[in-house]
């Protein structure tokens, strides 16, 4: 308790406006990065705990380097296949997920009988480490960008289905008796009751979809392939060459966060419907 | 005359989801017969089973017995000539007021140009000029339910069954919402069974007032004909002496099932 005033202190601890915030979040990217650079260097530090002086740039590489590496690739423009096929890799594992999980968790959703046969199966498919089908679709697909996609597609659709299933089953008694009551029949009600309550919860685990499908993408390449991004980090790490799996992984996590952003405006831009907390308007 | 819609001997059970053997009957032997252009409506305690009637009266629920004639015609299934205001949000939330107002319209099949327009009527009706694009979640609840009337009245029914429509509503909304639908009535009398548990609303509004027993095995005790004039105020028509006559005399019969009902939700 502060002494000094009458009045207790309700105000809430203060957060930096946003000008200010930038520059924190910059400095604290130097910092790692100024870091990162004098523990690796061959030549600044005396080694501490490696007695090789290029040890330590050997296992954690050198952010310079690193740098370099990505303008190269860019530069050359040798990435842009990669990523282009991870891209499609990825975009092809969220709509084939996502669609087939839409449609069997409606299915299931309002085929009790079905569901409760099933129930067993989906737990255990679920609950699965997916990733280990991986050499399984390699076999069937073989190593193009088939198997990838079966990959992305068996983490993706789980979330869709789930979510689907959980939405079918609580749209709002009332809106459903409300919508038989004006005339709706079996398939308007499925499309126009069903259906968009159901992809709400679509969108509400987009972004966990889209991650998954970019995880089973790059999985996949990193196992076996000749094309991506994952392929990329998988043949440098054969040879050892840490700055390349560091800039394949900067590319990655850049390639990422740029996806996240896309499904964030699409995101506003469907579901107007939905009220945000705390939002007024003017009328 | 052929009632538009008649309730003969309606009992509903109900079995217990966690035990088959233990029953629950809502309602048991109940009549309610709805003269063609009468509004009627059904007052009793809470949780005496007003729902469940409204629901066999719309085909959503079929009794355990008796039998729903709709101008003169067993009903089988929804009751098409039905349109149900419900007393919880029924809105798709999805969908922004104008296109909550055609949904009807368009499961029947109507043009989209069509349906817009007489959508945009409806709503200015319901004084929502100028609200169609707006979605449920930023309307008022008095707003949400003028736009839920419109979507029910747009199809033109026959039979009104409005559920506790206005319960949610603040007492100056709720007049306002109640004036508003009794001009609406007045315009081509439609055939009204409005249940709710304020005695004052149901006198107010009404041509007739049920008067349920308290749950369970519900059933009629007693029917009121209300000969206040009309047009009517609700406002203004609660401190006329008659009305205080009639609600005197109702609330009598009412008062004990409201103690019985009180009592059984305390147990």
């Amino acid at each position: 308790m502060r002494s000094s005033s009458n009045e207790p202190d309700r105000r809430t601890p203060q957060k930096p406006n946003a000008a200010r915030l930038r520059v924190y979040q910059l400095l604290l990217a130097l910092a790692i990065l100024a870091f990162w650079y004098a523990a690796t260097s061959p030549t600044l530090l005396p080694p501490i705990y490696f007695d090789d002086p290029n040890k330590a740039a050997f296992f954690f590489g050198e952010p310079l380097k690193v740098v370099q590496r990505i303008w190269q690739w860019f530069a050359s423009g040798e990435i842009y296949r990669h990523l282009w096929v991870t891209l499609i890799e990825t975009l092809l594992a969220f709509l084939i997920g996502t669609v087939s999980g839409v449609a069997v968790g409606i299915w299931l959703a309002l085929a009790p009988g079905a569901s409760a046969i099933l129930d067993p199966y989906i737990k255990a498919a679920n609950a699965m480490p997916r990733v280990i089908l991986a050499p399984i679709f390699f076999v069937w697909f073989g190593l193009g960008i088939a198997s990838k996609v079966a990959l992305g597609v068996t983490l993706v659709f789980f979330i869709v289905f789930f979510n689907v299933y959980q939405g079918v089953r609580e749209v709002s008694p009332a809106v459903l008796a409300s919508a038989r009551m004006l005339g709706a029949s079996r398939r308007q009600l499925l499309r126009y009751v069903y259906l968009p309550s159901a992809m709400s919860w679509v969108f509400a685990s987009l972004h966990n979809s889209v991650g998954l499908a970019f995880v089973g993408a790059v999985v996949g390449e990193y196992l076996g392939s000749s094309e991506g991004v994952g392929y990329l980090i998988q043949q440098a790490e054969g040879v050892f060459d840490v700055n390349t799996v560091v800039a394949g992984i900067v590319v990655l996590t850049a390639f990422a966060l740029a996806l996240d952003w896309l499904v964030s405006m699409g995101e506003r831009r469907l579901m107007i419907w939905q009220p945000r907390a705390g939002e007024t308007e003017r009328v | 005359m052929t009632p538009a819609l008649a309730l003969q001997g309606i009992t509903c059970t109900f079995a217990a989801r966690e035990d088959r053997s233990k029953r629950y009957t809502a309602i048991r032997d109940t009549t309610l017969v709805v003269a063609p252009g009468e509004f009627v409506s059904v007052v009793g305690p809470t949780g005496c089973g007003k729902s469940t009637l409204l629901n066999v009266a719309a085909g959503l629920l079929e009794p355990s017995s008796g039998s729903v004639t709709v101008n003169g015609e067993v009903l089988r299934g929804l009751n098409v000539h039905a349109g149900y205001l419900f007393q919880t949000e029924a809105l798709m939330p999805w969908r922004n007021a104008l296109d909550n107002v055609v949904a009807g319209l368009e499961f029947r099949g109507m043009a989209r140009a069509e349906a817009h327009e007489k959508g945009r009527q409806w709503l200015k009706r319901v004084g929502l000029t100028g609200f169609g694009d707006r979605y449920p979640h930023q309307l008022s609840g008095g707003m949400r339910k003028r736009v839920s009337l419109a979507q029910t009245l747009i199809l033109d029914p026959q039979i009104l069954l409005m559920d506790e429509p206005f319960s949610a509503l603040d007492i100056q909304t709720r007049q306002l919402m109640e004036n508003e639908l009794l001009e609406l009535w007045s315009a081509d009398r439609k055939s009204v069974v409005f249940i709710t548990h304020d005695l004052e609303e149901a006198i107010s509004l009404s041509d007739r007032v049920v008067v349920l027993s308290a749950g369970p095995a519900t059933r009629p005790i007693g029917e009121f004909s209300i000969d206040l004039p009309r047009p009517r105020d609700v406002a203004e028509i609660r401190l006329t002496p008659h009305f205080i006559e009639l609600h005197t005399e109702i609330w009598h019969r009412m008062k004990n099932e409201v103690l019985k009902g009180y009592a059984q939700q305390q147990q």
